[in-house]
């Protein structure tokens, strides 16, 4: 259904200031695209920024004209919706390296006049939370009522409220982990070699040569693919389904699974860049707040007043339920106020994205509770 | 909000400005009356997702997690109480579990349905049927209570484990306290709260 009534902008914050980067690199100055939904109210007290995962974009509810499709997180946010448009001011965009309207690998580079390529530096989350401040300042918001996000998205809610002690009133975490292990690394480098691989990669200028290493790529979205599913998920969608009518012994595609992979590894390369796919796996495999702020940690949090609501999924076997509960137990050894909900799903890890009552009515009641206070 | 007279009579025994934890929270109801009486920092663990969703809006800290697999998350000495309003009945393992929230807390606050009760009592005798009553509404088979005992059984339960029993009351239907409730207590308690250290 296109849902007219959401008050969508989509526009693009030019940010001069320059952003020293955790690798000591810096990024003179930047674009980044957003979209906000909603009106930001007059106490300035309902601003919510939604960080999104690996794939995704600013375009996270709403149709754009002609569009079939609406954003990624549509059955979340919107009129009515968990996060309530009519009351919150919705502010979602894509991240710095990204290849969605935001500065990123495709972009030209201001020093050399050339695309970026493999020169854009490696983001790490703690980067993605300051250059995230800055648009903040932009839209003349004071603070988040509400941080949001999913997976990777969620390690970027979770890093703001120790970056930003004061910041973030709410805490959203979904389907995350406090740090990647050896098996999630494991696959973003098959991934990453999967890219780097291709005959059309040339150490990663591909753009320049009028190319892209979309063999590559496309492997790498499948073997993601497959993470982000269930056993039971898949079994129930595809099973031992048949393209054709019989086994034909040779290569070609024969199961349906076969099929639903290769669609989707074609259908992503239409739309997404190979070195930014590497800098967002980069970013995962670095995250590790707790080592990162080390002994002062616990200082931290004494200053930190954000209130956290943890999600995960039963099914989910990327970021496992007992993932989440490690940041539960972080939160609760240091007296934080902090909630957490295993909620019962097939859908393993996108069941962050689907529709699902538990899931729903878990993030409204909580969201409903603190809105009271707007 | 009309509070449970119960939870009343737990919030009765512990300090302003404490840290609590409360097994099987349910709605949320004892961590919410705590919170606006005694100001205490509090969480709640439940391990129905409807209890959650009730707890969240009733404003508290609230954790799905099942009682079943301990406290592992908890460090010791993390708390000044942790309760079990009456849910002991429901837990696989009662002696691990009371082990566990000595473990966490400084002291303990358990309450349950006392099965020595003359009502349940004269069920099994006259009718020669598992006794129903207004605590324990459900029949043999769909009761999720594993661990029903009378008073007697969990006083000679903390004397085997050398849990020491610092308070304890024993009241009515009406969470009162009566002639005869004090003098046959087990046959006149309907809920026994302890607590525990």
């Amino acid at each position: 259904m296109n849902d007219k009534s959401i008050n969508m902008i989509t526009s693009i914050a030019k940010i001069n200031k320059p952003l020293k980067l955790v690798s000591g690199k810096i990024i003179s100055e930047y674009d980044l695209k957003y979209e906000t939904y909603g009106k930001l109210n007059k106490e300035k007290s309902n601003a919510v920024l939604i960080c999104h995962a690996l794939s995704g974009n600013h375009h996270v509810a709403g149709y754009y004209e002609n569009d079939k499709k609406p954003g990624w997180w549509d059955n979340m946010i919107g009129p009515n919706k968990p996060i309530d448009t009519d009351k919150l001011y919705v502010v979602c965009l894509n991240n710095l390296g990204g290849c969605h309207g935001s500065t990123g690998p495709t972009s030209i580079n201001p020093k050399t006049k050339k695309i970026y390529g493999s020169d854009f530096p490696i983001m790490t989350v703690s980067d993605w939370v300051n250059s995230q401040k800055e648009l903040m300042s932009y839209l003349g918001i004071p603070s988040w009522s509400f941080i949001v996000g999913g997976s990777l998205g969620g390690m970027q809610a979770f890093q703001w409220t120790i970056q930003n002690p004061t910041l973030v009133e709410n805490c959203v975490i979904i389907a995350a982990a406090p740090k990647l292990t050896a098996q999630n690394i494991a696959f973003n480098e098959v991934a990453r070699q999967a890219i780097m691989k291709d005959p059309n990669w040339h150490d990663g200028n591909y753009m320049e040569k009028g190319v892209i290493p979309s063999q590559g790529l496309a492997l790498a979205r499948m073997l993601g693919h497959i993470t982000y599913l269930s056993d039971e998920s898949m079994g129930e969608k595809f099973g031992r389904d048949l393209k054709k009518t019989k086994l034909n012994f040779n290569y070609d595609v024969e199961f349906q699974i076969e099929s639903y992979l290769r669609y989707q590894g074609e259908k992503f390369v239409t739309g997404f860049d190979a070195n930014t796919y590497l800098i967002m796996t980069k970013s995962l495999d670095y995250f590790d707040p707790i080592k990162d702020f080390g002994n002062s940690l616990k200082e931290t949090f004494k200053t930190v007043n954000s209130k956290y609501l943890i999600i995960s999924f039963t099914s989910d076997w990327r970021f496992p339920p007992k993932r989440s509960r490690e940041l539960v137990k972080l939160l609760l050894d240091n007296d934080k106020n902090v909630s957490y909900s295993e909620i019962n799903s097939e859908g393993g890890h996108d069941a962050f994205l689907m529709d699902n009552k538990d899931y729903f009515d878990v993030m409204r009641s909580f969201i409903d509770e603190a809105n009271n206070g707007i | 909000m009309a509070f449970r007279k119960d939870l009343l009579l737990i919030s009765s025994w512990i300090k302003p400005n404490s840290k609590v934890l409360d097994l099987g929270c349910g709605n949320g109801e004892l961590l919410r009356l705590l919170e606006l009486d005694k100001n205490i920092h509090g969480y709640g663990i439940d391990n129905d997702v409807i209890n959650i969703k009730k707890s969240l809006q009733n404003n508290i800290n609230v954790l799905q997690m099942d009682l079943d697999e301990g406290l592992k998350d908890f460090e010791a000495g993390s708390f000044n109480y942790v309760v079990l309003a009456q849910s002991l009945q429901v837990i696989k393992n009662p002696k691990l579990l009371i082990d566990d929230m000595l473990r966490v807390g400084d002291e303990i606050i358990v309450s349950f349905p006392n099965m020595g009760h003359w009502l349940a009592r004269l069920q099994l005798f006259f009718k020669g049927r598992m006794p129903i009553t207004s605590n324990l509404p459900y029949r043999w088979h769909n009761t999720p209570n594993i661990h029903l005992c009378t008073i007697n059984d969990f006083l000679d339960f903390c004397e085997k484990n050398n849990y020491e029993i610092t308070e304890k009351y024993i009241a009515d239907s009406k969470q009162k306290t009566s002639f005869l409730t004090k003098l046959m207590p087990n046959l006149f308690g309907e809920i026994a709260t302890f607590r525990i250290k």
